[in-house]
């Protein structure tokens, strides 16, 4: 998911650019204790281990691999800030050293690889840790549902990305159902990998996982996973929060987005608009055209949405007790 | 006068409750080398971090020269003592090896010219003003262990504490780093399961065993107590007359 | 993916470009390929003319056409998408070579194509010519926060130790006859994801003793003030001032 240079248009890199800087300034705010009191040599090399994990490939079926993203692991390992600042190190060196993703793609590159999956991980790890019991098993069963969502939110993300600042007239649809589709499938290698891995940590060092720091001796010695209906409730639950994102893109009257899409965004350029594909047209004219607004506005509150949604899961979710825990 | 280390009733326990020291004395005469000898999980890393301040003791007292290792004075603590660690690359983590080296003497303040001259002399010292601009990931592996050694000389240390110092090393690179460790003026303190090493370079050794000091004199004639050795899970690889032990 | 070795991207030369301080590269760079960004796709002659000029800065530094063009492979799977859009754009029908694409796709096409293009080839430019810690030292000088630049130092510092371990954890498995096909066999894979793990973060706390051993107390010490001159500012910068020149050409005419 590394895209080059000019996958984009400018305005989308530019905004994305600050989004991602944004929030990564946050992250830094936030773990700058953790930071500062001994974890630089410690964020660094784990922030090695990712890359090299994400060299990891490891095969899906007939053929295919996929190999490791890492957001939603390094954020369950690490904490959602640390693991945010530690992915967002591994992209910028990458684009910068290992020309893998552009410079000037770095702002959505940031946000799909690092912000996104670090926290739209965590989070879903987070609700999967309220309805799963308290045990290894669950942590293990709620990283593996975390990761998979995780690469799908971040499909999602481009998807929505390209519905902004698409450079060629495929159409929202077309991207998003490949995407997702696609991603539905390579997230489950991320899933069961990044399963297995907390899995592994668990039975050497429990007390590394800050994800699972909250379970005594006892519950980390408890390997048994969800029963089987507790298992068969969560992926409903995780379906249901893919489901509640992708409605998004249905709120709206759905021909109109892609109408307004086509005439203000990717369909623009060529001979009709001639400024339209350079600086930041698409952006200089909205706020013009009303439609283009309720574009935007669609976007943003789509995004809302979701975050509420997530939200709102996880404080109504109420975690089950731990004598009740199964 | 006091002793560069002196070591009186020290105690240590890790959070997970297991015990590592349980009153352990000895000491350092200045100038001296030193061998603490032990199997493995005797304590001889957790006595190597104590010495250094990078652990504190919950009984007992460790002092360096006339001072005693407090939280107040650990910057002249690490400053006085030298630590080198097993493994080069967790003491090499800096991009190039002279910023390595620079690395201490920055963190007590040098600057300037004044850096540059700690860092030509340490590398110096060690035969290693070749290595400056090399990364340490590419050094070989007796390459690493000078720059390690050249990383603390650089703070001007009156004592050196080695964490298994030949580790890893082939016999030619054995035999450099025991040159080099001669050929050093300062208290040493090695510590290490290698008796060959400790016979050729330390005059006197301790044996350090669950916990505790269980034997404290010279070298030779420790390594010579066969039975002292076999309870203590030590063993020479060839009787010292050469002939290989019977067992 | 990142796979490879850093000795792999630089070129061991001693030109102009290499010397240049990695601060003032690193600006002109980005700059260079913010300019090609903004470039209106259908300003063909501007491509050709970043080309020109990005080829002329390479030479300078001896950096060998082959390793440019193998290090560019890195992108093919997004030149693969880029190639598959005349086929599923919507927009008015062309006929190329008797099968009917979408026009504005191709134009999608080219505007990806050329864009990826030089956007990688300045990045391995700039790789080919700094040495990687050199590029984070630069990151520093250009002001980037300085925790994130420690623990990209640290990360350069043991990516390669990592990942030989991880190398010689997989040959251990396939010397054991271990050759997984689909999902269902990888835990082996992810256990020794778990074990390195656990060994990074094990080494992260000794790297840390190390460093408190040797009077770390929470702040790396600035070894070299940043060394870009005037000089090293103004050469840098002439690659991408012929490249915002370029480009507000191509954007007026277009």
């Amino acid at each position: 998911m590394h895209a080059p240079d000019g996958f984009l248009n400018a305005g989308t890199a530019v905004v994305t650019g600050a989004l991602s800087a944004g929030t990564v300034g946050a992250a830094l705010r936030q773990a700058k204790h953790y930071l500062q009191h001994r974890q630089v040599p410690l964020a660094g090399i784990t922030a090695a281990f990712v890359f090299a994990a994400q060299m990891f490939n490891f095969p899906i079926a007939a053929g295919t691999t996929g190999h490791l993203l890492g957001g939603a692991l390094a954020a369950i390992l690490l904490g959602p800030h640390v693991g945010a600042v530690v992915i967002t190190v591994v992209v910028v060196v990458q684009a910068l050293v290992f020309a893998d993703g552009g410079l000037t793609a770095l702002g959505y590159n940031l946000l799909n690889m690092a912000v996104i999956p670090a926290y739209g991980g965590y989070a879903v790890f987070k609700l999967f840790r309220r309805l799963l019991p308290a045990t290894s098993g669950g942590v293990v069963a709620a990283t593996g549902l975390a990761g998979w969502v995780s690469v799908v939110l971040s499909s999602m993300a481009f998807s929505i990305e390209w519905l902004f600042g698409a450079t060629a007239p495929v159409s929202f649809t077309r991207v998003f159902a490949a995407m997702v589709g696609v991603h539905l499938l390579i997230g489950t290698g991320e899933g069961v990998i990044s399963a297995l891995t907390v899995g592994t940590v668990l039975a050497s060092r429990p007390d590394l996982i800050a994800g699972a720091a909250d379970l005594d001796a006892g519950q980390i010695e408890d390997t048994r996973g969800p029963r089987a209906p507790t298992l068969l409730i969560a992926g409903v639950v995780a379906a249901l929060f893919l489901a509640s994102v992708v409605s998004q893109f249905a709120f709206a009257d759905p021909d109109g987005l892609e109408r307004v899409a086509q005439e203000t965004g990717f369909a623009a350029s060529g001979e009709e608009h001639l400024l339209s594909d350079s600086v930041f047209a698409d952006y200089a004219t909205a706020g013009i055209e009303n439609e283009t607004v309720s574009l935007a506005i669609a976007g943003v509150a789509g995004t809302l949405i979701v975050l509420a949604v997530g939200w709102g899961l996880l404080l109504g979710v109420k975690r089950p007790g731990r004598r009740s825990a199964v | 006068m006091s002793h560069p280390v002196s070591v009186a009733d020290l105690h240590f326990a890790y959070p997970d409750g297991r015990q590592a020291l349980s009153g352990v004395t000895f000491s350092v005469g200045k100038g001296e080398r030193l061998a603490v000898l032990g199997p493995n999980g005797a304590g001889k890393t957790t006595l190597a971090l104590h010495l250094n301040g990078l652990l504190r003791a919950a009984r007992g007292t460790i002092r360096i020269g006339d001072l005693e290792v407090t939280d107040d004075n650990l910057v002249e603590i690490r400053r006085r003592v030298g630590l080198v660690f097993q493994d080069p690359d967790d003491q090499l983590f800096m991009p190039t090896v002279a910023e390595d080296v620079a690395f201490g003497p920055a963190n007590l303040g040098l600057e300037g010219d004044e850096l540059e001259g700690r860092v030509d002399e340490a590398l110096a010292a060690v035969e290693a003003t070749n290595l400056r601009q090399r990364v340490p990931h590419h050094l070989s592996g007796g390459e690493k262990r000078r720059a390690s050694l050249a990383t603390v000389l650089a703070m001007d240390p009156g004592v050196l504490v080695f964490d298994e110092p030949a580790s890893g090393l082939d016999p030619a690179g054995r035999r450099e780093l025991m040159e080099t460790l001669v050929g050093l003026p300062v208290t040493q303190v090695l510590i290490t399961h290698d008796l060959p090493l400790a016979l050729e370079l330390c005059p006197r050794s301790v044996i350090l065993d669950e916990g505790r000091v269980s034997a404290d004199g010279p070298t030779a004639g420790l390594l010579g107590d066969d039975e002292l050795l076999a309870r203590h899970r030590l063993e020479m690889p060839y009787r010292l007359d050469g002939r290989k032990s019977g067992r | 993916m990142g796979a490879g070795h850093a000795h792999a991207l630089y070129v061991h030369e001693h030109s102009a470009v290499h010397r240049l301080a990695p601060e003032a590269k690193l600006a002109a760079a980005l700059s260079f390929i913010a300019a090609v960004a903004v470039t209106p796709r259908e300003a063909v002659w501007a491509f050709g003319l970043y080309a020109l000029v990005l080829a002329l800065v390479l030479a300078a530094a001896r950096v060998p056409p082959r390793f440019l063009f193998l290090r560019l492979l890195g992108i093919l799977p997004f030149v693969a998408f880029a190639f598959l859009i005349p086929f599923v754009a919507t927009g008015d029908r062309v006929e190329v070579l008797g099968i009917e694409v979408s026009g504005e796709g191709l134009w999608g096409a080219w505007n990806i194509l050329a864009k990826a293009t030089l956007g990688a080839a300045t990045s391995i430019g700039l790789a080919a010519t700094t040495e990687v810690p050199k590029l984070i030292e630069g990151l520093g000088a250009l002001k980037v926060p300085a925790v994130l630049v420690s623990i990209a130092a640290f990360m350069i510092r043991y990516l390669e130790l990592i990942a030989e371990e991880l190398g010689r954890m997989r040959m251990a498995m396939a010397a054991r006859g271990y050759d997984p096909h689909w999902l269902g066999q990888v835990k082996p894979i992810a256990a020794a994801a778990g074990a390195m793990f656990v060994r990074s973060y094990e080494r992260g706390e000794r790297v840390h003793s190390a460093m408190l051993a040797r009077g770390y107390s929470g702040v790396m010490p600035v070894l070299r003030p940043a060394g870009a001159g005037w000089f090293d500012w103004l050469l840098a910068m002439t690659l991408p001032l012929t490249g915002v020149v370029i480009a507000a050409v191509a954007l007026v005419v277009t």
